[in-house]
């Protein structure tokens, strides 16, 4: 893409481009660190964790300001436009994700306090992949590449299985023995926050894809949360009605 | 390039125009909507007032101009060699960049066309034609009470709404504007912007227009010269948010070196 003939209005932009890019590399570790403290069963690292959120909010701010600033005083248009609408709307995603990966470490923080339990192993493995997914994203974005933006729309679906077969696995656990249903109920939580990320990275997939296009993306994704259909682990089949 | 779908009160095709030996415009094919508003955009030079001139033959007084091509007004040629040229302007109008008003009574600038095409029969005729002129260029209550003032003596953009109200007193079918509110503040320019929103009702309009967010805001339709060629001509919404051509892009969006 060639310069704006007026050079500051290029360097607004690569300043907002890289508000977004910050924000991004935040909650990615925001992310990692609260796993490990999942893992490690470390409060005081879920602790730092939860006070990270406040420099993500903040840039957030920092979004919202640099966005109204360019609309108000250079008008934009056509891949303009969608770049500095795309960004704002990225920046309500990352934040959420943000939110998701406090909520994921107050809950590693009270896991912390009780006996280990056996499924959280699969819990590494799912976040791995939203990491991932939400790393190749933000370089989707800023090589403004759809192709790459669609691979990690695709992904998602992995994220759901996982998350549709852990469902089931702590569901049987929380059958087996009462006394398990306070930490099932945690990592149920800590796997759906997992899981909504992964639909904030798809979502900023969609939008990065419309930003390089032009037009809304038509597919529709496969939805592969079934839990919503489920009233037993018994019965629920390896596959549910939703699933692709 | 896709060309909409349009229900033609001009048709434009295979449209070239030299100056001397210099040609301006190359092969331009282009379809003015009815009841529409079409904006002609592009950098200084691209060929876009030429093109406009081309529609009520304003470039026969230029020396050197030659024009080939077909310009259609209804399906007629407007080029046709027994074709009435005054005729023709009366139903091609045109507003110019700067308010370039008669210096004659307020009520005169307007009356002028009518008595000297005779659209009136007598003076009461005459009263309503000036009335409904002011009124459609939303201009009637500030000069009713003035009407033999000069036109002159009016603010800018006062005097821009009487060269609308000027010219739309012939009835004209097409109004062709260059430039028209270059010249005057942004609150007589949203007025003028105002009054070409209700004027599609009853004309069809092509504007020139330097100001793109202006052509975003007043048009249906636009159209990108660049170096005397019709880049893009397309829906103005698709135009100013998805253009097809790079160049196109370049220009909106501020990037043309």
């Amino acid at each position: 893409m060639p310069e704006h003939t007026v050079k500051s209005y290029d360097e607004e932009l690569n300043q907002m481009t890289g508000t977004i890019l910050r924000m991004g590399g935040m909650v990615e570790q925001q992310l990692a660190d609260a796993i490990t403290a999942l893992i490690k069963r470390d409060p005081e690292l879920a602790a730092r964790v939860i006070e990270d959120d406040k420099p993500v909010d903040k840039l957030e701010h920092e979004v919202d300001h640099q966005v109204m600033r360019l609309l108000a005083l250079r008008q934009p248009m056509a891949v303009d436009l969608r770049l500095i609408t795309a960004s704002l709307k990225i920046s309500s995603d990352l934040e959420r994700i943000g939110d998701y990966a406090a909520n994921v470490a107050k809950r590693a923080g009270a896991l912390s306090q009780v006996e280990p339990m056996r499924p959280v192993a699969v819990i590494p493995r799912m976040s791995l992949i939203v990491q991932g997914m939400i790393k190749d994203v933000l370089d989707a974005y800023m090589a403004r590449d759809a192709e790459r933006a669609l691979a990690v729309w695709r992904r998602d679906e992995e994220v759901d299985e996982i998350y549709n077969s852990l469902f089931r696995e702590l569901l049987t656990y929380m059958m087996e023995d009462p006394r398990h249903i306070t930490p099932c109920t945690h990592l149920l939580f800590i796997a759906k926050n997992i899981e909504r990320m992964g639909d904030h990275a798809t979502n900023i997939a969609e939008t990065i894809s419309f930003l390089v296009t032009g037009t809304p993306l038509d597919e529709a994704r496969p939805k592969g949360d079934t839990t919503p259909f489920t009233t037993s682990p018994l019965d629920l089949p390896d596959k549910g009605p939703g699933a692709a | 390039m896709a060309t909409p779908a349009i229900d033609a009160k001009m048709e434009i095709s295979g449209l070239d125009v030299f100056y001397g030996a210099n040609q301006a415009l190359f092969d331009v094919d282009m379809k003015f909507a009815e009841n529409r508003v079409s904006a002609l955009i592009g950098p200084s030079g691209c060929g876009k007032s030429t093109f406009l001139r081309c529609l009520n033959r304003m470039n026969d007084i230029i020396e050197g101009c030659r024009v080939s091509g077909d310009v259609l007004l209804d399906g007629n040629d407007i080029y046709a060699g027994d074709l009435d040229v005054v005729q023709l302007r009366a139903r091609v109008g045109m507003v110019f960049q700067k308010p370039n008003p008669f210096p004659k009574s307020i009520y005169d600038n307007v009356a002028y066309g009518p008595r000297i095409h005779g659209l009136a029969d007598n003076a009461s005729e005459l009263d309503e034609i000036v009335e409904n002129s002011l009124r459609k260029a939303a201009l009637y209550d500030e000069v009713v009470d003035r009407m033999s003032a000069p036109g002159t003596s009016l603010s800018g953009g006062q005097q821009q709404r009487l060269c609308i109200a000027r010219a739309i007193a012939i009835s004209p079918e097409v109004i062709l504007m260059d430039e028209p509110c270059s010249a005057l503040d942004p609150i007589a320019t949203a007025k003028v912007e105002e009054l070409i929103d209700e004027l599609k009702e009853d004309f069809t309009i092509a504007i020139v227009t330097h100001n793109m967010q202006q052509a975003a805001r007043v048009s249906q339709y636009t159209a990108f010269f660049h170096l005397g060629k019709l880049v893009e001509f397309g829906d103005t919404e698709a135009i100013f948010t998805n253009p097809e051509e790079k160049r196109t892009q370049d220009y909106i969006t501020g990037r043309f070196g």
